[in-house]
């Protein structure tokens, strides 16, 4: 079991390394003179290298990269270039209101998908599963920003329940603060609806088709006591899985809506980070996400194997 | 497990090889080589043509596949005769009936420039539809590509590229593409190539998947008893007994790519203005939702869901005939 938890955390490692090698190369190299694209095509070669100097661009790629790296491993993010200021002081406070957009999402959508995906594992075939499976993989296919727009258009502009930004002015109770993020949240709700829907009713298929279910109707135990002892416990391993490194495709939902319902969070940081040509916030912005999804995911690989004895014990031989 | 496409929620599960097995191993070669390339479910069509045309027949009687193709044909229209159906020049604003509401002259209003709206949907068809296509096409060959390399050789060149692959996916698509449309700066041709190579990553370990099925089978030992080259195995033997998963995979990409394109214009790095695009039209309008302009955005995002849900219906009929 350790040594399964260290291999998987040094894989991990190794994946994280190659993922800052390749932001660093599209941040870093490909934009080419960066001092010449912040400052535009009129600047004089002088200011285009003296911005360079500063920026540290100047430096010998390697160089650059270690300077990047070792920084961040000292808490470092960089300086923005837009702001004129360390980058961690307006990614951390991003991070922290994205996560609490992203958790709305999660607590609305894990029960509702959940739940769905079971019934029409239940109902396998008829109406219900078929009604379930195509507005699941309807709703998923949709951009956030296109089913963001049309429930604005709806309930905020034509019913107007909820606010039509998800920025509560300065001061507004927990509660309060809950009254604008639910709008926001939904359209990722619909994204992630279908996707956790079919893999519960996938597990559940698969449950229900298997030799101990079988066995326990025919030894004559109600239906109700079967799928909630027997199909549920084993039918959610994979679910679970996959909840959790949906959290990874959160955080990118987040980049449209928070541009959308103009919330500060670190996807709206990023788009204008992008638009100003600040790279170094737009990198270090870029590697959390990717270091959010590889500790979701590195979670769910070792929740999946603590809940499920085969896999334990294979590892453990 | 977990590793299996957690980027995008569109998943496809592994398409099975059952209804292609009988295919003869050995085609034509050139019309192999076109294989990969070709996008509709007819143009696949091989000496195997039984098990094709039987399929396009299952196809055709499929609610939902007609449903989508009639949706996905309305826009193809728009996006090739859009200039002769919009009842106004998408581009030229009028300044005396800017944010207009619907009206019998402008059935969608007019948008802050008074433009026509529904001038501008229609029109807005062509350069997403020009895009994405090609940006699934080129991600198509790549990934089979790949995945026919890894899948056959295995050993050191899959372990690295593999982790490559894994790496790339550790981001949503869509940070990927807008990180590096964002590097490059936003035009057509960088779209088709970003949003291509991350797709031809993920369509590689799919393929890659399909090809470790077959490279144990007795036509391949056959194949290299008559001693013939990697190329030849690869391209000639496997390809053919993968193409389902890959028209799968194409379809399915095909819809996720017009989702990407959509979301990038949207953000203001994918198709630019002043040219008609439905994201970048939303981008432009929906700060004046606020004072009740709704029809400057609905439309537009009204079209772009039809869109992606013909394709996925698409998709979606074409995976259930291949895989029964």
């Amino acid at each position: 079991m350790t040594q399964y938890v260290l291999k998987r955390l040094g894989l991990a490692l190794l994946t994280l390394v190659l993922l800052s090698l390749i932001i660093f190369f599209a941040g870093s190299v490909l934009p080419g003179n960066q001092g010449r694209a912040i400052l535009g095509a009129f600047a004089s070669e002088r200011a285009v290298e003296a911005l360079n100097h500063a920026l540290g661009v100047d430096r010998p790629l390697i160089t650059q990269y270690w300077s990047w790296v070792t920084g961040i491993l000292h808490g470092d993010l960089g300086t923005s270039s837009q702001f004129h200021a360390p980058v961690s002081s307006f990614l951390f406070p991003a991070l922290w209101r994205s996560l609490k957009l992203a958790a709305v999402a999660f607590v609305i959508v894990v029960p509702l998908s959940v739940l769905a995906g079971v019934l029409a594992a239940l109902y396998r075939g008829r109406a219900v599963d078929r009604s379930i499976s195509v507005t699941g993989l309807s709703l998923t296919s949709v951009p956030e920003f296109v089913s963001g727009v049309v429930l604005i258009v709806i309930f905020a502009i034509g019913l107007k329940w909820f606010p039509i930004t998800a920025n509560p002015p300065p001061g507004t109770s927990p509660l309060g603060q809950l009254h604008y993020l639910i709008l926001p949240a939904i359209p990722l709700v619909f994204v992630l609806f279908g996707y956790i829907a079919r893999m519960a009713r996938a597990g559940t298929i698969e449950a229900l088709d298997s030799d101990y279910v079988r066995t326990a109707v025919l030894k004559g135990l109600p239906r109700s006591t079967v799928i909630r002892r027997h199909v549920l416990r084993n039918s959610l391993l994979p679910t679970i899985t996959v909840i959790a490194t949906q959290t990874g495709y959160l955080i990118g939902g987040l980049v449209v809506i928070e541009t959308l319902f103009n919330y500060p969070g670190l996807g709206r940081l990023i788009v204008t980070a992008a638009n100003n040509k600040d790279f170094a916030m737009l990198e270090a912005g870029v590697l959390v996400i990717g270091i959010v999804y590889l500790g979701a995911t590195l979670i769910a690989d070792i929740l999946y194997t603590v809940l499920n004895p085969r896999i334990r014990f294979e590892q453990a031989e | 497990m977990s590793h299996e496409e957690p980027v995008d929620p569109p998943a496809i599960p592994s398409a099975t090889k059952a209804s292609l097995q009988d295919m003869p191993a050995v085609l034509d070669p050139t019309a192999v080589a076109l294989l990969p390339l070709t996008g509709a479910a007819g143009a696949v069509d091989s000496s195997a043509g039984t098990i094709r045309r039987e399929n396009l027949r299952q196809l055709v009687r499929t609610p939902a596949f007609l449903i989508g193709a009639v949706i996905l044909l309305w826009w193809i229209v728009c996006a090739l005769f859009g200039q002769f159906i919009a009842p106004y020049n998408p581009v030229a604003g009028n300044l005396l009936a800017f944010n207009q509401p619907p009206s019998g002259a402008h059935w969608f209003g007019t948008d802050a420039l008074g433009r026509d709206v529904l001038s501008r949907v229609i029109v807005g068809a062509r350069d997403i539809l020009i895009v994405a296509p090609l940006a699934t096409l080129l991600g198509t060959a790549l990934g089979t590509t790949i995945g026919l390399v890894q899948g056959y050789f295995r050993g050191r060149v899959d372990t690295f590229s593999g982790r490559l692959v894994e790496a790339v996916l550790a981001l949503p698509v869509v940070i990927v593409a807008f990180l590096f449309v964002a590097a490059l700066g936003p035009s057509a041709p960088t779209l088709i190539i970003v949003i291509g190579l991350v797709f031809g990553l993920l369509i590689s370990r799919t393929v890659r998947t399909a090809v470790l099925q077959e490279r144990d089978l007795d036509y391949i030992a056959a194949a290299r008893l008559r001693d013939e080259s990697n190329a030849h195995i690869m391209f000639v033997e496997i390809l053919p007994n993968v193409t389902g998963p890959i028209l799968v995979e194409f379809t399915v990409r095909l819809g996720y790519a017009i989702f990407t394109v959509a979301t990038l214009s949207f953000l203001g790095f994918g198709i630019q203005p002043p040219t008609p695009d439905w994201g970048a039209d939303i981008a432009n309008s929906y700060q004046y939702l606020g004072a009740g302009y709704w029809w400057e955005v609905l439309f537009a995002a009204l079209a772009i869901a039809s869109l992606v849900v013909a394709i996925n219906l698409i998709a979606d009929s074409i995976e259930a005939v291949l895989i029964r």
